[in-house]
């Protein structure tokens, strides 16, 4: 067909003509074939995947933070809620890549937030460390002029966030402060346990105390927005929104007036030491607290080394250990109803009317034991030697309780029934189990060299006034004479009683079940309780001198513990109204000298509290509970 | 210059000739001018959807621009079709020397656009004039292709007129525009093989374009002397290993790929986010094939796939046509021209070939682009038009 044309002027240069147009339209053709054929991988074969590329490039998901739920108290006081700050966040992803202007972006933004550039980049560096993909929080609580600014010079700080947060609030200040514990960005090692799945790195959790415990109902869930962003990250719009869940609120069993009282006497003293309050029959915590406090405020912010040392440097003044709960300490003689427990369902020929001579001092093996100031008592059964506190009766029931190996005997075994030696169970974290000592206890440690003798008999005879190696918190002893007091049963004592929903629905009642029950006679427990009151309120009680005129009937033994090399500690547990208490307070106190001289004092105006009735000391002014 | 006048058809009643007789249309090759009107449409409409928000407060800015390209364009081809093509040949050397210097002028009053000089600004719109430059060559080559056939050794004409064509190619490299200089090239080559140097003088061609690959690739940047500047050394490796750095070359061809790849059968329409976020660069330019295959998915991608085949056959057809070897060798230069670019921008856009900022033919935005396309197509239908009237005169 081309050769129709004129062919006169072709030279003969024109060789093999029609090859080479051919060539050439066979090179068309493969170039066709080869584009169509990539365009079919692309778009028919890999679509979907191409289509979600794309997708992950424009969809940007921003979490929206949940608010917290509120701790409230028993009464739905607010005791701990939560206000909104600004915090100023970097995106390590979004920031530039070139060092150069990298560095410059981070320089202008230390200018305008008046952060120095070198802190800046060791935030980085330690935030990023924790958790590598999370965004690093520089300040919180910025101002409404630097957020501004910021928005306005969007384009000039890419990577530059400011995230709206929340932050615990504590109106009451540092009221039941060991209760909370603190709020925290979440850890990698807690990302990968399974109570947090579903959260985040950068989502705030609970790291202790009940924010720790009841996590779960207070964190709430967090919402997100989808927003469409384009190349340089700038948002074009709002895809979609999924709002946030608020956290459910946390009703506490915890009587604010009672807590108040509580601290207001620890403080008062200015000694170091913990109390508890508790139901006698459900385990519901009234007031627990630990002096010296602090204000829990400042987990809210970075903490400074300064901080930081204050709160927990010094491990005997520490104000961050919860007394209450983790505080150990020999009892002294408020261990002597647990004593007389043991003695009278472990001893055979032991009764309530068992006479025991005191003649002052009782030697067993070759030791001496004396009572307290050397008084001499008399012949005593049970009940007047609860109300005095005859050393010499109860040192003669340890020794004869002694078993000299295994676990020892009955003693131990009731210590431990009633609740000392391991932990209460308390939905608190950090509680400490203390330790009741035994035979095989005391024969390893002699074994491996850290003591200097082996269990002998004296070591029962200190345990049966709370002498010697025994330690226990408040909690405990609260646990124990409660478990007396109420007929037997070792209750799981709790400061969460309820968790309701924003709303005020209940969502979940908290009523841990007891420990365990164990048989308690209630001809032993009126033998018992009897000579606790009448040790609190009969002349020549140990706290008459406290307890003598307060007019609600109670029963309550002081205890004052050696504790070398420290001061005697002080001890006080109450259970009131006697002879069916409602209610256990028990008080120590570091260095406190005699029970009944500081440790009784603040257990009345905890009672005078809440009863409502005044706190007057036999022969002492009137103590206000305020 | 001579102006052809056709002569009316003979008509059975005689009646004044219709418009469309008087620039010659019926005399056109059909197909031809179909596909191209239909590209030039398709990028207008594609502008249309794509652009409306690129220009604040100017939804047409770029359909505006591109329509007035595509009229001229239209004007500029018919008026090249009353133009017999044969003169060409004889202005070779002012064609020739004019292209020279007209590329040499953007040296000299051209504005730098990210760092290359390749265009000048002019009252309505910046001129590219390597794009025109590509059909001067291709115009000038030919002729000086047919007056040396019979001077030198084959081997001396090979060299003399690849010299011919490489001159001007390396002053396009030169601007820089790399892209371009290889169409310059690729021009050269096709008008030599269609003109039918010998096939040994091709394989040496062919060696020694590897061999000038491999040098400035490989060698010249391994002893310290690059020849290329960084980023287009960067842009012809980097569809080799596409994503490696979300900020580079390779990041543009792999947001052209997802967007092509997410059109899927028959695309995203408005939510051809790709392209309208500005994941993809140079979206109405360089990689508006990428528009087009998020927007319209493969359907619309294999549309205008359709219109290049049509207008590549109906180039190739004029070659074939041709009266004269001069049309012949200019149609081949042509059709090679359009064939090399459609491939390495659409190549490019699809993730197979390296990024060459080569516009693609009368789709990509730019009036140089469109104006000496049309030219281009004018020169084909002038050839196509002179072999059908001496066809016509050998048959009636």
């Amino acid at each position: 067909m081309y050769l129709r044309g004129p062919v006169e002027n072709r030279p003969q240069i024109r060789t093999g003509f029609a090859l080479r147009v051919a060539i050439m339209g066979g090179i068309a053709l493969a170039m066709f074939g080869v584009i169509f054929f990539r365009l079919w991988y692309l778009q028919i074969l890999s679509g979907d995947e191409y289509v979600a590329e794309a997708n992950n490039n424009r969809i940007r998901e921003i979490r929206v933070v949940a608010p917290r739920g509120h701790v409230l108290d028993r009464d739905g006081e607010v005791l701990v809620e939560n206000r909104t700050s600004l915090a100023l966040q970097l995106n390590p992803e979004r920031l530039p890549d070139a060092e150069a202007s990298r560095r410059a972006e981070l320089r202008r933004l230390g200018e305008a937030a008046g952060i120095p550039l070198r802190r800046i980049r060791r935030e980085m560096r330690d935030q990023l460390e924790e958790l590598p993909s999370a965004p690093v929080t520089l300040k919180k609580d910025v101002g409404y002029d630097l957020v501004y600014y910021l928005e306005e010079n969007q384009a000039r700080f890419p990577g530059v966030e400011v995230q709206r947060v929340f932050v615990r609030r504590y109106p009451n200040g540092t009221l039941a402060a060991h209760l909370f514990g603190q709020v925290g960005e979440i850890d990698e090692e807690e990302l990968k346990q399974p109570e947090y799945r579903g959260l985040q790195p950068g989502d705030e959790i609970g790291k202790d105390g009940v924010e720790f415990q009841y996590d779960r109902y207070l964190r709430g869930l967090a919402g997100a927005t989808r927003i469409q962003v384009d190349a340089l990250g700038r948002p074009k719009g709002q895809l979609s929104l999924r709002e946030p869940v608020p956290g459910d609120n946390l009703r506490l069993s915890i009587d604010s007036e009672l807590q108040a009282a509580g601290e207001g006497a620890l403080s008062a003293r200015g000694l170091p030491g913990g109390f508890v309050a508790m139901n006698v029959h459900n385990g519901e915590v009234l007031g627990l607290g630990s002096f010296p406090s602090f204000d829990p405020t400042v987990f809210t912010r970075p903490l400074t080394q300064g901080q930081v040392d204050a709160l927990y440097r010094d491990p005997i003044a520490a104000p961050i250990t919860n007394r209450a709960i983790a505080g150990l300490y020999p009892t002294g003689s408020t261990m002597k109803p647990i004593t007389s427990m043991a003695a009278l369902n472990g001893l055979p020929d032991f009764t309530t009317s068992t006479p025991i001579y005191d003649g002052g001092s009782i030697t067993v093996g070759d030791i001496s034991f004396s009572n307290a100031g050397g008084a001499a008592h008399g012949t005593l059964s049970l009940t007047p030697a609860l109300q005095v506190s005859s050393d010499v009766f109860f040192y003669t029931l340890g020794r004869d309780l002694n078993v000299d190996d295994g676990h020892g005997g009955p003693l131990q075994r009731w210590a431990f029934r009633l609740g000392l030696g391991h932990e209460t169970g308390i939905d608190l974290p950090g509680e400490n189990h203390g330790l009741v000592p035994t035979p095989r206890w005391r024969n390893r440690l002699y074994e491996e060299g850290l003591t200097d003798r082996p269990w002998s008999i004296g070591d029962n005879v200190n345990l049966a006034v709370g002498q010697g190696d025994l330690q226990a918190d408040p909690l405990q002893m609260a646990v124990a004479y409660a478990a007396i007091a109420n007929g037997g049963t070792v209750l799981r004592p709790h400061v969460g009683m309820e968790v309701v929903d924003s709303a005020g629905r209940a969502v979940q009642e908290i009523e841990p079940p007891p420990q365990r029950q164990v048989p308690v006679d209630p001809a032993f427990r009126e033998a018992i309780l009897s000579g606790l009151h009448d040790a609190a309120q009969v002349p020549g009680g140990t706290s008459y001198s406290v307890f003598g005129g307060f007019p609600i009937p109670v029963a309550g033994k002081t205890g004052t513990a050696e504790r070398p090399p420290h001061g005697d500690q002080s001890w006080y547990v109450i259970l009131a109204p006697y002879p069916d208490p409602r209610i256990v307070v028990a008080v120590t106190m570091e260095e406190g000298g005699f029970g009944v001289d500081t440790a009784a004092p603040a257990a009345l105006q905890i009672l005078s509290q809440y009863f409502q009735a005044p706190a007057r000391q036999i022969g002492g002014p009137v103590v206000n509970p305020e | 210059m001579d102006v052809i006048v056709y002569a009316a058809r003979p008509q059975p009643f005689d009646t004044r000739p219709t418009i469309g007789e008087r620039i010659g249309l019926p005399y056109m090759d059909m197909m031809m001018l179909i596909s191209a009107v239909g590209l030039v449409g398709f990028s207008i409409f594609t502008l249309h959807q794509a652009t409306q928000n690129d220009v604040a407060g100017d939804a047409y800015y770029f359909v505006e621009r591109q329509s007035l390209y595509a009229v001229l364009g239209l004007i500029g081809m018919f008026l090249l079709t009353r133009i017999d093509y044969s003169r060409f040949r004889e202005l070779r050397v002012g064609i020739y020397s004019g292209m020279v210097a007209l590329v040499s002028l953007v040296f000299v009053f051209g504005f730098a656009a990210r760092g290359s000089r390749r265009a000048f600004d002019l009252p309505f719109f910046s001129f590219q004039p390597s794009e025109v430059g590509k059909l001067m060559l291709a115009l000038a080559l030919a002729g000086f292709v047919i007056d040396g056939a019979r001077r030198g050794s084959p081997a001396q004409r090979t060299a003399r007129f690849l010299l011919l064509g490489l001159a001007p190619a390396t002053l396009v490299f030169l601007q820089p525009d790399l892209g371009t200089s290889l169409v310059f090239g690729v021009i050269t080559l096709a008008v030599l093989f269609v003109a039918g140097i010998r096939w040994t003088h091709f394989a040496a061609i062919g060696g020694a374009t590897v061999a000038l690959v491999t040098l400035v690739l490989v060698v010249a940047p391994a002893i310290g002397t690059p020849v290329l500047k960084g980023y287009q050394e960067e842009r012809l490796t980097s569809f080799v290993h596409p994503s490696e750095d979300p900020r580079d070359a390779g990041y543009q061809q792999n947001q052209a790929k997802i967007a092509i790849g997410s059109g899927e059968k028959t695309g995203r329409g408005d939510d051809a986010t790709q392209t309208r976020l500005d994941f993809v660069p140079e979206r109405h330019t360089d990689f508006i094939f990428a528009v087009i295959g998020e927007r319209f998915g493969f359907v619309g991608a294999a549309f205008v796939l359709s219109l290049y085949a049509l207008l590549i056959w109906r180039a190739l057809r004029v070659v074939t046509l041709s009266k004269n070897l001069y049309g012949t060798l200019v149609a081949g230069g042509i059709a090679a021209m359009l064939m090399f670019q459609v491939f390495v921008n659409v190549g490019m856009s699809l993730g197979i070939l390296p990024i060459t900022g080569i516009p693609l033919p009368l789709m990509s935005y730019g009036g140089s682009s469109v104006l000496a396309t049309f030219l281009a197509i004018g020169v084909l239908q002038s050839v196509y038009m002179q072999a059908r009237l001496s066809q016509k005169s050998a048959y009636f």
